[in-house]
């Protein structure tokens, strides 16, 4: 059963890549990458990875589409098209897929217990959890005792994210004289 | 989408229930899935429906963007806050035993916490780079 569901999703988010790469109205676009995600976040859910599909579920397919959509409202909702043969950036695209592929053989199999993956810290984390942190999650205790210092990290990362949108987006407008039409709009947006 | 009766009636109903299941994203990801993260993300997204279909300067009146620029620095200084926290009770950085008299108990709250620094800043990060992009678009028009 699992694995028609899997196949089932791989086939829709292949079909969904496709159109991706097809469409050529911008506002399409986005729609379809919201549906990518949450087909991805379907394919997580399908590999138990539950709190995995939850983050793209609601990043993917929910703030970034709204994100996308501002940003549509931007540059407009045709894409330019493309000045020039598409033969390099393929050829391109292409060998370093291969190389990609190639790499992967020597990869241990897919989801095998005995992967050294499996028994660097995993063992320890999933037997003691209980015992040390003891909470039942351990994705919760992983990420947020175990390694901590990384989950600090990201958060730092997510605030970096901010501040240089902050820098290309907000820093601009002060710059320059208000103009007349403009000053209210920006006497209000404080 | 100002006009229209059933998506303003629609999202003022929905809204309570996001952020309602925001916090419990956050406050139950010790035992399902979710976390600070998810629900941070979640709350933003709430806003940024009501930002949707109300416009951008209803929601910023509830919620101004120094409120939420504050909140995604604040969420960093609550994490390492703890670390702090629990070094200056003798443990090491973000040792969390050293929150409560069992270790368990301590773990419990350090990470409620810093998980609690994770969804301020996502929410404050998601909620301002939300207002930079809606606010410059709507100039733009």
């Amino acid at each position: 059963m699992i694995t028609v569901v899997g196949i089932v999703l791989f086939t829709l988010l292949g079909a969904t890549a496709l159109a991706l790469v097809r469409v050529r109205n911008l506002f399409a676009v986005v729609m379809l990458a919201g549906v990518y995600s949450l087909l991805s976040a379907g394919l997580f859910t399908v590999m138990d990875a539950v709190d995995v599909a939850f983050t793209e579920a609601a990043v993917g397919a929910g703030i970034s589409t709204v994100l996308f959509l501002g940003a549509l409202a931007l540059v407009g909702h045709r894409e330019a098209q493309p000045s020039h043969r598409p033969i390099l950036p393929l050829a391109v695209v292409a060998v370093t897929g291969a190389t990609l592929v190639y790499g992967t053989m020597d990869l241990p199999g897919f989801g095998d217990p005995a992967n050294p993956v499996h028994h660097h810290v995993a063992d320890h984390y999933l037997e003691e959890s209980s015992r040390e942190i003891g909470i039942p999650n351990v994705v919760t205790s992983v990420l947020a005792s175990y390694r901590g210092y990384d989950t600090m990290g990201e958060t730092t990362v997510v605030f970096a994210a901010a501040v240089g949108v902050m820098l290309l987006l907000a820093g601009r407008r002060r710059k320059p004289a208000p103009e007349p039409d403009e000053a209210p709009a920006a006497a209000a947006d404080r | 989408m100002r006009d229209d009766f059933i998506v303003r009636v629609g999202a003022r109903i929905v809204t309570p229930f996001i952020v309602t299941f925001a916090l419990y994203v956050h406050f139950h990801g010790d035992f399902g899935p979710g976390g600070g993260f998810q629900a941070g993300v979640i709350l933003a997204a709430a806003f940024a429906l009501l930002a949707l279909v109300y416009g951008l300067e209803a929601v910023q009146r509830v919620l101004p963007p120094w409120f939420v620029r504050g909140c995604a620095a604040l969420g960093v200084l609550i994490f390492a806050g703890v670390g702090v926290v629990t070094m200056l009770l003798g443990h090491s950085y973000l040792g969390y035993n050293a929150l409560a008299h069992d270790p368990k108990h301590g773990q419990h709250y350090g990470i409620l916490l810093v998980e609690l620094g994770v969804l301020v800043t996502v929410f404050g990060v998601m909620t301002t780079i939300f207002y930079l992009f809606a606010g410059r678009a709507g100039r733009g028009e």
